[in-house]
């Protein structure tokens, strides 16, 4: 099924072809907020989030509307927002326990742990990005945007996306080099 | 050692896959299915389906038989789960008592509007009260559409919960009920109502009560007519005979427009 197949199902019948809308791009969100958020848990909220929001809202656009939508961006956009949104009040809050993969007690096994620790050590080479770089990084290297899509997603022109991606990928091999020292 | 290829590519490697509940849940919190769970219902255990708008189903297990076969007869996704969230559990547990609906939430948004009204209508009617058909379809201004009612009560989706079980035949006789007739009467007579007097009444053409005090008529199981004592109590075939007597309609029971 190609997206403009997905977005026209959605105009035309949004409850039969929603749990289409959330198989096909679960994976893509849940990996972005994984890197934007600090945890697990927090990833698979934003990602509920988004899609809970998404319907909402496609309850109250227009058959044309959901027509143009390119769904992709458009589900960034909410996600990026919530992934905001949670940070924030983490920050405002932050007697919550910021948990970590290591108290996951889902992990059991050695190559989870592995990819787990993984996950931690990038994001923590990520911390050291600027908001945008690290959001156009994550969302073309991790997630698969175009330049396209992440300004769509943003809001920033695709030229300044491009360079978002370029500088945050020399930042990251600054900081990888300064590891290995 | 991490040349430039290494790093897009770690990058492309820390793509997961969502977690299994993701879709559940969303689909859950959109509520594009309910769940469902067995509860202890009047007349023996029955199934409830809710999802976030309100109770979608209410129907006795010994109606539907197994868990499966509920499920292929609700309208919508239906998924088990042991109990219902707390504060739903504590208001169905309220209606259940009470025998009104009070703060529970209904989801009535898959149904159409007639029926909805029909529905909305007799979830007024007070417990150890009935109603005919008939009041029902005045009430809610289709003085003509007395059996589209019976059919919109037939299809209630959460007797019990919405009592279609007080809501009789005009000529008095108790009528058909979507489970049973029995179960119709096991359920008037939890709530005090006796049945059988209820026919003898209608039997003798009785359908309405008048107090020579008050020069009030009501329905027989209207709780203001069941104060009157026997001295002052007059009996009326129809409304016309009450009228023509000198009566004039009950407000709470209204058994004509007042």
């Amino acid at each position: 099924m190609t997206l403009d197949t997905l977005t026209e199902r959605l105009a035309s019948n949004r409850d039969g072809a929603f749990p289409d809308l959330v198989r096909s791009f679960q994976d893509g969100i849940y990996s972005g907020a994984l890197q934007f958020t600090r945890n697990r848990s927090d990833a698979e909220d934003v990602t509920q989030d988004t899609f809970v929001r998404a319907y909402r809202a496609l309850g109250t656009y227009d058959p044309e509307r959901i027509r143009d939508l390119q769904l992709r961006p458009w589900l960034w956009t909410i996600a990026l927002n919530r992934c905001r949104n949670l940070l924030r009040s983490r920050a405002r809050h932050p007697e919550d326990p910021p948990v970590d993969e290591h108290r996951d007690r889902s992990i059991d096994t050695a190559t989870e742990a592995t990819a787990n620790a993984d996950l931690a050590m990038w994001r923590v080479r990520l911390a050291f990005l600027s908001g945008p770089q690290r959001t156009a990084v994550v969302l073309h290297h991790v997630v698969g945007l175009t330049y396209e899509e992440i300004s769509q997603a943003t809001g920033r022109s695709q030229s300044t996306s491009r360079s978002d991606v370029r500088r945050g990928l020399a930042r990251l091999r600054t900081i990888i080099a300064e590891e290995e020292q | 050692m991490s040349r430039p290829d290494d790093l897009t590519e770690n990058l492309a490697s820390l793509r997961r896959s969502a977690p299994k509940t993701v879709l559940d849940d969303v689909l859950r919190r959109t509520d594009f299915v309910d769940e469902y769970a067995v509860v202890e219902g009047p007349t023996g255990p029955a199934y409830v389906a809710w999802n976030g708008r309100g109770v979608t189903a209410f129907v006795p297990v010994d109606a539907v038989g197994e868990a499966g076969d509920f499920e292929r007869r609700h309208p919508r996704t239906a998924i088990p789960t042991d109990t219902p969230p707390a504060r739903l559990e504590k208001h169905l547990e309220q209606t259940l008592h009470t025998g009104r609906l009070g703060r529970l939430p209904i989801d009535l948004s898959s149904i159409g509007e007639f029926q909805r009204k029909v529905l909305e209508k007799c979830a007024e009617i007070p417990p150890g009260e009935i109603r005919p058909y008939g009041w029902i379809a005045r009430e809610i201004g289709n003085p003509g559409a007395v059996r589209a009612v019976g059919t919109a009560l037939g299809r209630n989706p959460v007797p019990v919960l919405i009592p279609c079980h007080r809501v009789v035949r005009t000529d008095g006789k108790i009528g058909n009920y979507a489970y049973g007739s029995p179960m119709k009467r096991s359920l008037l007579q939890r709530e005090g109502i006796d049945p059988d007097e209820i026919e003898a009444l209608a039997g003798r053409g009785i359908r309405l009560i008048g107090s020579d005090t008050t020069g009030i008529y009501c329905y027989p199981t209207c709780r203001h007519a069941r104060g009157i004592s026997d001295a002052h109590r007059v009996e009326f075939r129809s409304e016309a005979d009450a009228e023509t007597a000198g009566f004039r309609p009950c407000k709470v029971c209204r058994p004509a427009a007042a």
